[in-house]
């Protein structure tokens, strides 16, 4: 029952993204689109994910500090965990489980809101493709955003690391440096990438998806808001997992 | 000309339309009309392809609407234009954004061009000037006519109205009936209007279709309708008991309504 369910969506869902990404009725309109969503998308996220961040990066050192006290492992070794930490995991996930939150819901709802509000057949009727011209410029411009956002996030994550460790006396300057410089792999930013991508088209897909669908009146639309972010986090998990078992 | 034939449709086991089939000219601006709930507004979606029959056909000049392939379906969907009964306006735009919409996704004209089109038809439904509004910031009856104006932007070969008059007062709404006449005739549009309003029915009726529980009762054109001796027909015009009094008094004086 479930999983006939869940196939059923599946389905719906795989036909709604081959309707999405076909050809535009109009280039420019559509490049319109991609730039206003990449501007609300980009500047809209960056204050939210700048606060994390550095949260984040903060909590890392210092957690790490807290477990390396007493040990023989180098002081320096703060700086490479909260680089590649960051990098591999942190930044990617977090960045986008809270984008899913922010980004994501606001497109199921805006969406849905067009849906009930008969904008969507209105723009049927007209003959424009709904489903390419309300999604595709979404998922296009996170695609293209979130990856820098998430490199920001890494940046001021490991700001935040810095931050958290040096003036407070856990170790000096140079060996933070020192630790973020030694053993580097430029593949794990490879996968950053790769992981911001991927959550990047599952988190606005997804969420496009549960407003496209709406029926009903504002109880539903709250309700394809909230299965937007939830069904987002988990799928972003999901294939944080995967990509792990793959690329590692 | 759109033909219908055989249309059937139901909501759960609920029957909305039974074995409906009619046939629309262009040229002339065909009315459905009936009571509230009757339909109407079902019926017209389901000529516009969003809503799917269970049983019937469809046909727009010979060619099969429900069998049209999705790119085709777009491609027929450039020459329909549709009011809402909702209005349906984008709300984040403005009332010329909304007017434009249709030209810059489907046209190659200039800025200027777009303007003057958009301005063109609010001049059309008697509302210059109020390029800058926001859709929030209208009356319903304003809402519709920018609706109409959005409509017929395309110059479209079939309009739909779905209660184009309701909610404006007796003098516009015979401005708007006027108007869609007028285009129609203009363009030879096949134009169907939904309305349980009685005055446009006098007015511009030239094929009158009566829904009533779910089935054509009634169907010819406005003259035919005060000589036809169709119960449901008359329940119908004369719901209002003002009315009612006006034909009692007529036919004991003598005279034939
Ligand atoms: N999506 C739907 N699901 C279930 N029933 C529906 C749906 N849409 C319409 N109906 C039913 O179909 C019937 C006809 O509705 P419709 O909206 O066509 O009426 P109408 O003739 O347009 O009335 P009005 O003049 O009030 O607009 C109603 O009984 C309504 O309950
Ligand atoms: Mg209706």
């Amino acid at each position: 029952m479930v999983i006939a369910k869940l196939l059923d969506h599946l389905g719906k869902y795989l036909i709604l993204m081959g309707n999405a990404f076909s050809k535009p009725e109009k280039t420019s309109m559509y490049y319109r689109e991609v730039i206003r969503q990449m501007h609300d998308i980009g500047v809209g996220s960056l204050i939210i994910v700048f606060i994390i961040s550095l949260f984040i990066g903060a909590v890392t050192a210092i957690q790490f500090a807290y477990q390396l006290d007493g040990t023989l492992v180098p002081d320096y070794y703060i700086g490479y965990v909260v680089r590649d930490m960051t990098i591999i995991e942190l930044a990617p996930t977090i960045t986008c489980l809270v984008l899913a939150g922010k980004v994501g819901s606001n497109m199921a709802s805006e969406i849905g809101g067009m849906r009930q509000k008969e904008h969507i057949d209105a723009m049927e009727i007209m003959g424009v493709n709904t489903a390419a011209y309300l999604i595709m410029p979404k998922v296009l411009a996170a695609v293209i955003i979130i990856p820098i956002l998430v490199a920001i996030a890494a940046f001021v994550s490991i700001g935040g690391g810095f931050i958290a460790s040096v003036p407070t006396g856990l170790l000096s300057g140079q060996e933070f440096v020192m630790g973020l410089r030694s053993f580097f792999m430029p593949y794990n930013v490879f996968m950053m990438f790769v992981k911001s991508l991927v959550f990047a088209f599952l988190l606005t897909s997804i969420s496009c998806y549960q407003g496209y669908n709406v029926k009903g009146g504002s109880i539903e639309l709250g309700k394809a808001s909230t299965n937007a972010v939830v069904i987002s986090d988990i799928m972003i998990l999901l294939a944080d997992y995967l990509i792990a078992v793959v690329l590692i | 000309m759109i033909k219908i034939s055989g249309i059937y449709k139901s909501f759960g086991n609920t029957p909305v339309l039974k074995n409906i089939s009619a046939e629309f000219q262009p040229g002339k601006t065909n009315l459905i009309i009936g009571k509230s709930g009757a339909g109407k507004t079902v019926l017209l979606k389901l000529l516009v392809g969003l809503i799917a029959p269970n049983e019937g056909q469809i046909f727009y000049n010979k060619v099969d609407f429900l069998q049209l392939k999705k790119k085709d379906l777009r491609t027929l969907r450039m020459k329909v234009g549709m009011l809402f009964q909702g209005s349906a306006l984008f709300d984040s735009l403005t009332v010329e954004e909304n007017i434009r919409f249709p030209l810059d996704m489907f046209t190659d004209l200039t800025k200027k061009e777009k303007s003057d089109r958009v301005n063109t038809c609010l001049n059309r439904v008697s509302l210059d000037g109020i390029n800058a509004k926001f859709p929030s910031e209208l009356s319903g009856g304003m809402q519709k006519r920018v609706g109409i104006a959005r409509a017929i932007v395309l110059n479209p070969s079939y309009l739909f109205c779905d209660e184009p008059n309701s909610g404006l007062d007796p003098k516009t709404s015979l401005v708007i009936d006027e108007l869609i006449k007028d285009i129609t005739i203009e363009n030879n549009m096949t134009t169907i209007i939904n309305t349980h309003d009685m005055n446009s029915v006098m007015e511009v009726g030239d094929n009158v279709i009566l829904l009533h529980e779910g089935e054509i009762c009634w169907q010819g054109n406005k003259d035919e309708i005060m000589s036809s001796d169709n119960e449901i027909l008359h329940d119908f015009i004369f719901a209002s008991p003002f009315l009612q009094r006006l034909r009692n008094a007529a036919v004991s004086n003598g005279f034939h309504i």
